[in-house]
């Protein structure tokens, strides 16, 4: 069983075509790598799997459950958790809360209103857990407005890990980080274990390419070579879209 | 004891000995009023504040509470019934109000509501077999629960201050609750949140029912308070007065809405006594409150003491700087 299929996902925006017939299949702990040049369609790609945009044909599949209709909130309770390029955390609140509403989302608990959500210590310690994992322990009680780039960045990735997820999409997780912060969320995708599934969006090559077993180049919202990563880089297409003919 | 507990304790204080020191059952009814108008301002706070939805049709279910009581009273039914049925109304015309409104955010929810709003003005002017048009109706009498008559000012003051703290409490609770914490992350990042595994529609669907259980509280009271309901009790003002006892006195926070509710009935209740013009008075209040407090007087306050405690913390170190000899003997 896959842990991701796609199955001629197309989707468009007017005359626009950002997604054209794409298949995809993602092998349980699986770390794909999708790469393509701005506007190739793979943050789409990323929305149609998530469901923050509705396709216009094609089906999506976790672990062999249909998802194409269900909505976005849905697919998050069946394990299928996201980054974002832009990041897009809750800045008036700590790193705590933020993590803290991410395990919420998941709960039964969402839905109690009289209870004090500071009185839940299970769930907090959970999410302190979280904060640790990604090395933010010790920042769990500074509002998000008050940390840096890269620790967002890592606050991003703790909540959607906290979440469980079977299936995780990371996009573009190194967007805007120094050398150093680099290394440090390159260490912990690597420490992400093998029971979560990745695909990850990303620009920069020399941190992406060592974590990909598979890789995916997207080009005008076609999937253009799909394979290792001596498949790809040797194959005339890749550079013919990267340096052109 | 903390900053929050002084504060609370001195405003319980002030707020159970207000009819032994203000002048007259005249300003104790006012302060009545207050009470009632902050419920209400609270119940609008929800939605503003932490969920970030402006409305301008609450005075809509204000007026179903009020209407209800006093039609269900004029018809001879007991006070308790009249209160429930109120009550249920009330909610009944807020899950419709959410239901239609929701489907859109920002300008477009504002939209809705106030055409909400207007419709039930309408409703109130037009259908005069039940509303009596702009007559109104008449409640001859309050309840005197435990036998205690609410006629006197002072006795109907002291009811409206228990179910006011009640109402704080209530918000209070929903606020800090996982439920309160999902609806302002629907107010910040409704596309996270969503993704996250929140039904967003259905959180603010139940923050309109909590900000229209309070919208109904208060309009119970009003009717009691008042003892007479009319179509102008669902005007366009009405709706916005209570939006900007909440701008006014500061969104998201608890006693924002209650300093707001304080300050507007201040001005129309006493200040209007004194200047012909208090309506021109409110206004530039409310110009004052935008450019030097634009989040409203309460957080604004406490930027101010942040500011000044800040300032007076540093001043004995700048002194300590600008004396280069200090600490050495001098010769």
């Amino acid at each position: 069983m896959t842990a991701l299929a796609i199955h001629q996902l197309a989707k468009s925006f007017g005359g626009l075509h950002v997604t054209r017939g794409v298949d995809l299949e993602v092998a349980p702990g699986e770390r794909r790598l999708i790469i393509g040049p701005n506007g190739a369609g793979k943050t789409t790609l990323f929305n149609l799997i998530t469901g923050e945009i509705k396709p216009d044909a094609g089906s999506v599949a976790l672990f062999g459950q249909e998802l194409t209709r269900l909505p976005s909130r849905r697919r998050a309770h069946m394990g299928l958790s996201r980054t974002y390029q832009i990041i897009t955390l809750f800045p008036k609140d700590t790193l705590l809360r933020n993590v803290t509403l991410s395990l919420l989302g998941l709960s039964h608990l969402r839905w109690n209103p009289l209870l004090r959500l500071d009185r839940q210590r299970s769930l907090i310690a959970q999410a302190e857990a979280a904060l640790a994992r990604v090395g933010l322990g010790h920042l769990a009680h500074r509002p998000l407005a008050e940390t840096s780039y890269g620790e967002r960045r890592r606050v991003e990735i703790a909540m959607a890990l906290a979440q469980n997820p079977r299936v995780l999409l990371l996009d573009e997780p190194f967007a805007g980080l120094s050398v150093d912060e680099r290394r440090d969320v390159k260490t912990l995708l690597f420490a992400i274990p093998r029971d979560v599934t990745i695909v990850m969006i990303e620009h920069d090559m020399d941190v992406a390419l060592d974590f990909a077993e598979r890789i995916t180049v997207m080009h005008f919202g076609e999937i253009v070579v799909e394979g290792t990563r001596a498949e790809v880089v040797a194959d005339p297409r890749t550079k013919e879209i990267y340096l052109g003919e | 004891m903390t900053a929050t507990r002084i504060g609370l304790l001195a405003g319980a204080v002030v707020l159970l000995t207000v009819p032994l020191w203000v002048p007259g059952d005249y300003y104790v009814s006012v302060c009545s009023q207050i009470l009632i108008y902050a419920i209400f301002a609270l119940g609008v706070d929800v939605l503003i504040g932490y969920g970030g939805l402006v409305s301008l049709g609450h005075a809509g279910l204000f007026g179903i509470a009020s209407y209800a009581v006093a039609y269900t009273l004029a018809a001879g039914v007991g006070h308790i019934a009249a209160v429930i049925v109120a009550l249920v109304l009330a909610l009944v015309g807020t899950a419709l109000f959410a239901a239609l409104s929701l489907r859109v955010t920002g300008i477009g929810f504002i939209m809705i509501t106030l055409a909400i709003g207007e419709l039930l003005w309408g409703l109130a002017y037009r259908w005069i077999s039940v509303t009596n048009g702009d007559n109104g109706i008449s409640v001859a009498n309050r309840p005197a629960p435990f036998g205690i008559s609410l006629n006197p000012p002072t006795h109907f003051y002291y009811a409206t201050l228990v179910v006011f703290a009640l109402s704080v409490f209530a918000a209070w609770v929903f606020i800090g609750s996982p439920l309160g914490a999902s609806l302002k992350g629907t107010r910040d990042q409704p596309r996270r949140m969503n993704a996250l595994g929140y039904h967003v529609w259905l959180v603010r669907f139940c923050a309109c029912m909590f900000s229209g259980l309070l919208t109904a509280i208060a309009g119970i009271l009003f009717i009691y308070y008042t003892q007479f309901i009319s179509p102008q009790t669902l005007t366009l003002t009405a709706s916005a007065e209570p939006v900007l006892m909440v701008i006014s006195g500061g969104s998201g926070t608890l006693l924002g809405p209650i300093v707001g509710a304080a300050l507007v009935e201040i001005v129309k209740n006493i200040a209007s006594a004194y200047i012909t013009r208090w309506n021109m008075l409110l206004g530039a209040i409310f110009v004052a409150i935008v450019i030097f407090m634009p989040e409203g007087l309460v957080p604004g306050s406490r930027r101010l003491v942040r500011a000044l405690l800040k300032a007076r913390a540093k001043a004995p170190a700048v002194a300590a700087a600008a004396e280069p000899n200090s600490g050495e003997p001098t010769p």
